[in-house]
């Protein structure tokens, strides 16, 4: 008897709990789901995009995944996904090989920096776009190399050899360094080129930015490059680097923004462009533009006008959530020409704005 | 097809699967040969994928991508000879290391340790086998390399820096490293098979020699004689573990793709390399090439363990009049 009502009430709650998934599920009928994936660099700030996002439009919910930029390019290709994400601009040949219009949508700014340990100094170090090319080839070898000093003058730096630590993960960070290099040195254009996995004429790999902090804090005499994110974040020692304008710059978010404003004038109209080495009196030379992916023509209105939505909240209401999360928000022409470019996706012909 | 024939036929079968002609055991023989089969589909339908997608990369370098040393994804160079260089190696120094500590660990444990000891040393063996390999290589970076670069490298060096082996600058990173913590990952693996194997052994044997007058240690020797295709088996069991470990190797070995005499150097796995740019490889031509790696690291687990079984197998045939225990 006890048992028994035990089991009724049992069959009861099932019942009460099949029919509330019965209402819910009913209630994601009108739910629009959007897919994104692609690199990992921005995802940070895109994870907190979607919370904030999804908390104001509750029937609205979009998925994130940071599978790489590479990953990201190849889903919007097949299109798997609704949006992709790209640290660096995708090629020609990759636009090309697209079944439509791919627009690019940069949501934020980046930068790398330069980072080492000095046998346990933690002095900050000056260095030239050709000294920091010549260490990366392996030509300068030593710390006590006389090139360094003369732009390192009062700096204690150690008799031993330099440790050159890479990322050994394919990645945007190393994109971003490269093509600054291959900028800066036409040696290293030469030799190595640019890209997100290049044959690194010297030094051991590391894995991840973390893994390259690490390495670089447990070995004395080491150098490398990280995010800026994650060098503020954990506290690392950055160096400071002339610029194109011959200035000694300190890596901040300011730095970046204005690196991104200086190259407006030069900025394509797709915006696919590389603002390393940038012009401006303040500008870091180490900086980058992260694209969200998205097809101009898109196959489903009411999908597509989420998206278009949640693009133009993103680079307007979005921009404020940058700077806590170590990102540069987009100079004010940056976000006037996306919004043109947010306001020329269409679907089935009409625009979706 | 005649009646009686058609009938002949069945009985094959019937007998084939059942030589008892119990229907029962015919299905059970038919359930389990269809399981197996599974297991072989399987194997081949990996082959095919792998082969079908690494074509574009085959057709385009050949031959020439098991030899070639240069892998530029920048400049579309790719080949694989600096990756399968590092996995061998690693793999040899990490079995170079562990296969007399397990079986010393595994003597120990079955021979002569006493019960209350005995058991929570297996215990902890075996609990070290179940540790991720991220945290292995987490420790790698944080203990393993800084004391093989301030206390093991440099009296390497100091000592045996006549070799090419232990020449070159000390970072603490590099193929001894990767090689160490394989070493670490895979003792835990041989050496309980290898305490399995062992304990396996009849006591007649242990009683036998005893008895004969054999002192303790050459009692050890005919256990280990009887356990040998065992133990080999463990061992492969290891380096198979060894070729195939992704996440702790890539995190010490330095990732570099260069062959070079030195230990000290950085090198580069064909699992680790696949691991690290496989999410960033956009041309078709680089994706290929990497799954054409995938393809590699497939063959060389083969043959090695084809080697391996044929060592065992030749081994056996001359030991085998002592007798067979596992």
């Amino acid at each position: 008897m006890f048992s028994k009502k035990i089991r009724r009430a049992r069959f009861v709650l099932i019942l009460i709990a099949l029919a509330a998934f019965l209402l819910t599920g009913c209630g994601s009928g009108t739910q629009i789901r959007l897919q994104g994936a692609g690199a990992t660099f921005p995802n940070p700030l895109y994870q907190k995009w979607l919370s904030e996002y999804g908390k104001q439009h509750p029937n609205i919910k979009i998925d994130y995944q940071s599978i790489g930029s590479g990953g990201g390019i190849k889903q919007i290709q097949a299109r798997t996904v609704d949006f992709g994400a790209s640290d660096s601009p995708m090629k020609d040949e990759d636009l090309k090989a697209a079944p439509g219009e791919i627009l690019h949508i940069p949501t934020v700014l980046g930068a790398v920096v330069i980072t080492y340990n000095l046998s346990g100094a933690s002095q900050t170090l000056r260095f030239t776009p050709e000294v920091v090319a010549d260490i990366f080839l392996g030509k300068i070898k030593k710390w006590a190399d006389p090139r360094l000093k003369t732009d390192n003058a009062g700096v204690n730096l150690p008799d031993g050899d330099i440790t050159v630590v890479y990322r050994s993960d394919g990645s945007g960070t190393s994109a971003v360094f490269t093509d600054y290099l291959s900028k800066v040195s036409p040696e290293w254009k030469e030799k190595v080129g640019s890209g997100t996995s290049p044959k690194w004429p010297v030094g051991i790999g590391a894995k991840g930015n973390e893994g390259v902090a690490g390495q670089i804090k447990q070995t004395p005499n080491t150098i490398g490059y990280v995010e800026l994110a994650y060098a503020v974040q954990n506290k690392l020692p950055v160096a400071v680097i002339k610029n194109k304008a011959g200035n000694f710059i300190e890596p901040s978010i300011d730095a970046v923004t204005a690196a991104a404003a200086a190259s407006v004038a030069t900025t394509p109209e797709d915006l696919r462009v590389s603002i390393t080495d940038a012009a401006g009196a303040t500008a870091y030379p180490i900086s980058s533009y992260t694209y969200i992916l998205a097809y101009k023509a898109q196959p489903d209105a009411v999908k597509g006008k989420a998206l278009v939505d949640f693009l133009w909240w993103g680079i307007h209401d979005g921009e404020a959530f940058a700077k806590d999360l170590r990102y540069a928000p987009l100079p004010d022409e940056i976000v006037k020409r996306a919004e043109a470019k947010i306001n020329s996706i269409t679907a089935g012909g009409k625009p979706l704005r | 097809m005649k009646d009686s024939d058609k009938l002949k036929f069945v009985g094959q079968w019937q007998r084939w699967l059942s030589p008892t002609g119990n229907t029962g055991d015919a299905v059970f023989r038919a359930a389990m040969f269809a399981v197996a089969l599974l297991l072989l589909l399987i194997v081949a339908a990996m082959i095919v994928a792998l082969a079908s997608h690494s074509r574009l990369s085959i057709r385009e370098f050949g031959f020439g991508f098991l030899t070639g040393r240069e892998w530029n994804p920048i400049k579309g160079q790719f080949g694989a000879l600096a990756f399968i260089y590092g996995t061998i190696v690693s793999s040899l120094i990490a079995l170079l290391i562990s296969v007399p500590l397990s079986l010393g660990i595994a003597i120990f444990l079955v021979e002569q340790a006493p019960y209350y000891v005995s058991r929570p040393i297996t215990f902890l063996v075996e609990l070290l086998a179940a540790i991720p390999s991220v945290v292995y290589g987490l420790w790698g970076i944080f203990v393993l390399a800084p004391f093989l670069r301030v206390h093991v490298e440099p009296n390497l060096a100091h000592w045996f820096g006549w070799l090419p082996l232990f020449q070159g600058p000390i970072t603490g990173i590099g193929l001894l490293t990767g090689g160490v913590i394989l070493a670490i990952m895979v003792t835990p693996i041989i050496s309980a098979v290898v305490r399995d194997v062992l304990a396996a052994v009849p006591n007649t044997q242990r009683e036998a020699a005893l008895a004969l007058g054999a002192t303790k240690w050459e009692t050890t020797r005919v256990v280990l004689v009887n356990g040998a295709p065992g133990i080999a088996g463990a061992v492969i069991l290891g380096l198979g573990r060894a070729i195939g470990e992704t996440m702790a190797v890539t995190m010490v070995i330095g990732n570099r793709p260069e062959i070079s005499l030195s230990l000290f150097q950085p090198s580069y796995t064909l699992a680790s390399v696949i691991a690290n740019e496989f999410t960033e490889a956009t041309a078709d031509i680089y994706l290929s090439a990497l799954i054409e790696l995938g393809l590699i690291l497939f063959l060389v687990t083969f043959v090695v363990n084809a080697i391996a079984r044929l060592l065992v197998w030749r081994v056996t045939r001359r030991t085998s009049g002592v007798g067979m225990a596992a």
